[in-house]
């Protein structure tokens, strides 16, 4: 059906821990394709492995079992130089400014520091953070931290963005508030984004493809295309649809 | 304005107090009519300063001081860069810690005799002890600075495939700086401690030496000054430690 192959694509992926005394299976039966843009959820229980299959993503973890590929020959992936990461923490440098700290890749990566700079400050401006670029992170609130977070995982402009429960540490609203940002930052970078979660709501809001993994034996239980139109607003989640698929997910996870 | 007069009130607080405690001090020698040889008058003991024939202050102050600050500043090179090489090399780390954790149990005092043996009297033996006294402080926060860092940060940094040294330079030695100010901290105190013992029993200047001398003839008002100057000399160089990390480490990062 389509011709173009896609931006990442998963084939059996397996990965069992090895214990002293017994091994764990971490992830299990995963397969998915994503294309390139999309914005994939992860979604599951504690213990389903969603967190080590993004570290396998991001080229931290080795499986045992099956095929992880990234880019393709029409689109080429550097693994270096095309994965942004957002965690839990905002896990900013507290001493450095928040410009300094948005430019920690580029100058990893040794990119030219005028034009990073440059771009540091567009992303700033995107996120929200124009005002705040020679603040320390302390005299930011946790929000604006985590903004601060993703900025720094887009300024060495990757194509593929990893996120590890960004906003799971925020208070209910600020994630709202967050959730809008995010699929209005997503929309102006047009990245490929993998996103987990623990959150069903969450993970239909955002997704434009849902992926949900189980714990106990960790496998990965259902993919499927969340068909509701973007750009998408808060009343999203009082429509039928939106119910329909995160029941369809509290199914999966035996909440049902 | 208000922060301003916030800090004016309490360094008028800390002066007044000193002063009262020095005119207590006076009121106790002079309505109690103690002794001189038991407790020496505040103004006796400021006389002292103008037998410079008596006392050598100048002179015997600059020794004192070297030796705190030559074993004090020895310390946190060596604590640093021993802290630095445990870090890279588990290894090194594995072999030498617990050689220098048991080394450390020795009571650093009991060497002066055998320091004399060794190196004879003098300027130098007197900077080994308080070096000695000093140095397992520096070493063990700094140590526990380094290694002190998000494993999700080194996730991150390890995803741009920074370096060793990149990584070391970037996140462990800025964010062990806090660290290594807390063991400076105390490294002052033990510091001003090892100098003077070692000069009781190991020199022929210095503030502790004249302690000794003229201890025989029972001039307690002389003991007295030579313990107010041996407290300045600690209390400039913990001024210059506080000084220091004003200067190099953010304000939310300090421990105090």
């Amino acid at each position: 059906m389509n011709a173009e192959p896609s931006f990442i694509s998963l084939q059996g992926v397996r990965k069992v821990y090895r214990g002293r005394k017994e091994d764990f299976l971490a992830v299990s039966d995963v397969t998915f394709d994503v294309q390139a843009g999309e914005l994939v959820s992860m979604v599951g229980p504690s213990g389903c492995g969603k967190t080590t299959l993004l570290k396998i993503l991001a080229g931290l973890h080795s499986h045992e079992e099956g095929t992880v590929r990234i880019g393709s020959q029409a689109d080429s992936f550097d693994a270096a130089r095309d994965i942004g990461m957002v965690f839990q923490q905002p896990l900013l440098l507290k001493w450095r400014r928040v410009m300094e700290n948005v430019l920690l890749p580029a100058e990893i990566l040794g990119l030219p520091m005028a034009e990073a700079r440059a771009r540091a400050g567009h992303l700033l401006e995107m996120v929200g953070l124009s005002g705040f670029a020679q603040s320390y992170p302390y005299e930011l609130s946790g929000g604006m931290q985590q903004r601060a977070a993703i900025a720094r995982a887009l300024v060495h402009d990757p194509k593929l963005i990893l996120m590890d429960e960004p906003f799971g540490a925020l208070d209910a609203l600020t994630r709202e508030k967050m959730n809008l940002e995010l699929l209005r930052i997503w929309g102006e970078s047009g990245k490929t984004i993998v996103f987990v979660t623990h959150g069903i709501q969450e993970a239909v809001f955002l997704g434009s493809r849902v992926v949900v993994l189980t714990a106990g034996p960790a496998r990965m239980a259902d993919n499927f295309l969340v068909d509701l139109p973007y750009p998408r607003g808060l009343d999203l989640k009082t429509q039928k649809a939106f119910g329909d698929y995160t029941r369809r997910i509290y199914k999966l996870l035996g909440m049902e | 304005m208000d922060d301003y007069s916030e800090k004016l009130r309490k360094w008028v607080l800390i002066i007044v107090m000193h002063l009262v405690a020095v005119l207590a001090w006076q009121a106790w020698i002079t309505i109690g009519e103690v002794e001189p040889y038991i407790m020496p008058a505040p103004l006796d003991t400021f006389a002292t300063l103008l037998e410079y024939e008596t006392y050598k202050w100048g002179h015997n102050t600059l020794i004192t001081a070297a030796s705190v600050y030559g074993g004090f500043w020895l310390a946190v090179v060596v604590g640093v860069v021993l802290a630095v090489l445990f870090s890279w090399s588990r290894w090194l780390n594995d072999a030498f810690m617990p050689l220098i954790v048991s080394l450390n149990m020795i009571p650093k005092v009991a060497l002066g005799p055998i320091f004399i043996v060794w190196f004879s009297y003098g300027l130098g033996p007197n900077i080994l002890i308080a070096f000695s006294i000093c140095f397992l402080p520096i070493l063990i926060t700094t140590t526990r600075g380094l290694n002190e860092v998000e494993p999700e940060l080194i996730d991150l940094v390890r995803t741009l495939r920074a370096s060793r040294w990149q990584i070391f330079t970037k996140i462990q030695l800025p964010g062990a700086l806090p660290f290594i100010f807390s063991g400076m901290k105390v490294a002052v105190v033990l510091a001003v401690a090892g100098a003077i013992v070692g000069e009781f029993i190991a020199s022929e200047e210095g503030l502790g030496y004249l302690m000794m001398q003229v201890q025989v003839t029972l001039d307690t008002a002389g003991m007295f000054m030579a313990v107010l100057m041996i407290t300045a000399v600690g209390v400039t160089l913990y001024g210059i430690v506080l000084l220091l990390e004003r200067l190099l480490v953010v304000r939310d990062a300090r421990m105090e």
